[in-house]
């Protein structure tokens, strides 16, 4: 078993759904959020082609942040350094900072880290197991033993997905619909009480009303958890995100509140691509 | 002229269409031949006895096979302990662990050892396990067609990894899965329906092997005791059976061919049922 960790019963404690969140809740008040992630420097390479170039960005506790930007920009790239994703990758490399909660992540244990911060992906990937176990699994990799229903019931509720599958917990996560299966994805991320989450264009493959239900369930998780997503869609960016970044040719273009990015960008490419002009 | 040429092509469609039409008829056919030929010829002389007598003296008629039959499943049974662990492993390096020279090498060796004549396999066996003990055994022959399951499993295998979408392993390392934690609960169950049937198939191919078992399991007309002795098995005695002057062992011969092929065929049908049962849940 290599998971287990040692803070893994404090952080199994914190799991059960009576407990509170250890995060002071910053939402809403007048206090400048925490900062989660800061950034800097950060180049990224595929092999000797470079992805990210210089990015510095500070990621606010317990808001949402959008990242904007054309194909290739190299948004989904950063994303995935955030968790070491792209390790997953053969011949990449990235070099500068980047700290969660002030801890260098490239000094954290990989499986550590993704536990801190979970991922959603662009596409629906259940596992082909039951939709239970798929929650369960998360738990279960890390050695959690316990009450676990309990642990799956509350991560199904966080991702509003409790009604609808309640009655039907073993059958396979194939039987549910496209926007079902996402939100399981999310409940599957969710089990493991991860500080941070990443959403990798997550409503890209659904339909309005689906993701409506995504961007809804990703509000009521704000006070607990620090959300960065990329999106395609602008709208979702301005409805969904406290604060976006813009993201050209592998550079941080801008990063301001959201409300202050669409209404009155600074940089006239931003104005250019918010406006449609390109991208 | 355009007229011809659209004539021309239309002919040269009809023709190729035709051709392909034959060569896949004659592919089955051949098939529907060899079994109703065996049915034919077999099923009259199948009988109980078949099942659970020995063989008896030249001379006399009747008795059956029945130490083939146990011999035959003991081999196989060898084959599989032998082979297939190994080949599952294997597969699964080239598929999720290998770099690219290393593979390279593996996957064209294994190519190789899948097209080495069994007759070969069986010589290896031979000098490997007979010589040094100085007499045929059943271990020997498992050994035998150990080897030969080796390849296929470890191809299949690879191939059905492939097919697991790379969706899946980055879902569970982002939960904070290890390399291996990914393997053994997300990917090989996705893909245990099709490693699976690919391990049946490579058992199914050498459970009609001969060549390879004349000089290591060799054969023998009463029940084999123990692993270190020489066993009878389907394959040997119908080759015994069909080139001998007697009429009563051709018919045995017959009935052998029709048992082996039953075997094989309920083995594939079976493990096809029961993961169609378990199915729903891996149908990606």
């Amino acid at each position: 078993m290599i998971a287990v960790s040692p803070g893994h019963n404090a952080a199994a404690a914190r799991l059960a759904p009576q407990m509170s969140i250890d995060e002071p809740v910053t939402v809403g008040s007048q206090r400048e959020a925490l900062v989660r992630f800061q950034i800097s420097d950060l180049n990224f390479f595929y092999g000797s082609k470079q992805a990210v170039f210089d990015l510095h960005l500070k990621i606010p506790a317990n808001r949402v942040t959008a990242l904007i930007g054309p194909s290739g920009c190299g948004k989904s790239t950063f994303l995935r350094t955030l968790n070491r994703m792209n390790e997953t990758v053969r011949n990449t490399r990235f070099d500068g900072r980047i700290l969660l909660d002030g801890q260098d992540i490239r000094k954290m244990d990989v499986v550590g880290l993704r536990r801190r911060v979970g991922m959603v992906f662009q596409r629906p990937n259940p596992f082909p197991k039951s939709i239970y176990e798929n929650v369960a699994y998360g738990l279960r990799i890390n050695g959690y033993r316990g009450r676990l229903s309990e642990l799956v019931e509350h991560s199904l509720r966080r991702a509003a997905l409790w009604d609808e599958v309640k009655d039907h917990l073993h059958k396979s996560a194939f039987t549910l619909s496209g926007g079902q299966q996402q939100r399981l994805c999310i409940a599957r991320a969710l089990a493991v009480d991860p500080e941070v989450l990443l959403l990798d264009e997550p409503c890209s493959a659904l339909d309005p009303v689906t993701t409506a239900k995504i961007e809804e369930l990703m509000f009521g998780l704000k006070d607990s958890c620090t959300m960065v997503i990329v999106t395609h869609n602008m709208q979702q960016a301005a409805r969904a995100s406290d604060f976006t970044a813009f993201m050209l040719d592998g550079k941080l273009i801008e990063h301001s509140e959201t409300s202050k990015l669409f209404t009155t960008p600074s940089d006239p490419r931003t104005e250019a691509y918010i406006t449609g002009r390109f991208g | 002229m355009n007229r011809l040429r659209l004539g021309w092509r239309k002919a040269l469609n009809a023709i190729m269409l035709s051709l392909t039409g034959v060569a896949a008829l004659a592919v089955v056919s051949v098939l529907f031949l060899i079994l109703g030929y065996l049915i034919w010829n077999g099923g009259k002389s199948l009988s109980w006895d078949f099942f659970t007598k020995l063989p008896k003296p030249v001379g006399e008629t009747g008795g059956g096979m029945a130490n083939a039959i146990l011999g035959s499943l003991k081999l196989l049974l060898l084959a599989a302990v032998m082979g297939l662990p190994v080949g599952l492993l294997a597969g699964v390096y080239l598929a999720e662990f290998g770099g690219k020279t290393f593979s390279f090498v593996v996957r064209y060796t294994t190519d190789l050892l899948n097209g080495v004549p069994s007759i070969v396999i069986g010589i290896f066996a031979y000098s490997l396990v007979v010589l040094p003990v100085k007499h045929f055994s059943t271990l020997a022959g498992g050994v035998a067609l150990g080897i030969m399951v080796i390849p296929i499993t470890v191809r299949s295998t690879e191939e059905f990894l492939r097919g697991v979408p790379g969706t899946l392993r980055e879902g569970a390392m982002a939960l904070g899965a290890s390399k291996w934690k990914t393997i053994a609960t997300v990917i090989l169950p996705a893909a245990s329906g099709g490693i699976i049937t690919g391990m049946l198939l490579a058992l199914a191919r050498v459970a009609g092997e001969t060549a390879p078992l004349l000089f290591t399991a060799f054969s023998n007309r009463y029940w084999s005791s123990g692993w270190s002795q020489p066993a009878a098995s389907l394959p040997v005695m119908l080759y015994t059976y069909a080139i001998a002057p007697y009429e009563d062992w051709h018919r045995q011969a017959w009935a052998a061919g029709l048992v082996l092929l039953g075997i094989v065929l309920l083995a594939n049908l079976g493990t096809r049922l029961a993961l169609s049962r378990r199915g729903a849940v891996r149908s990606i």
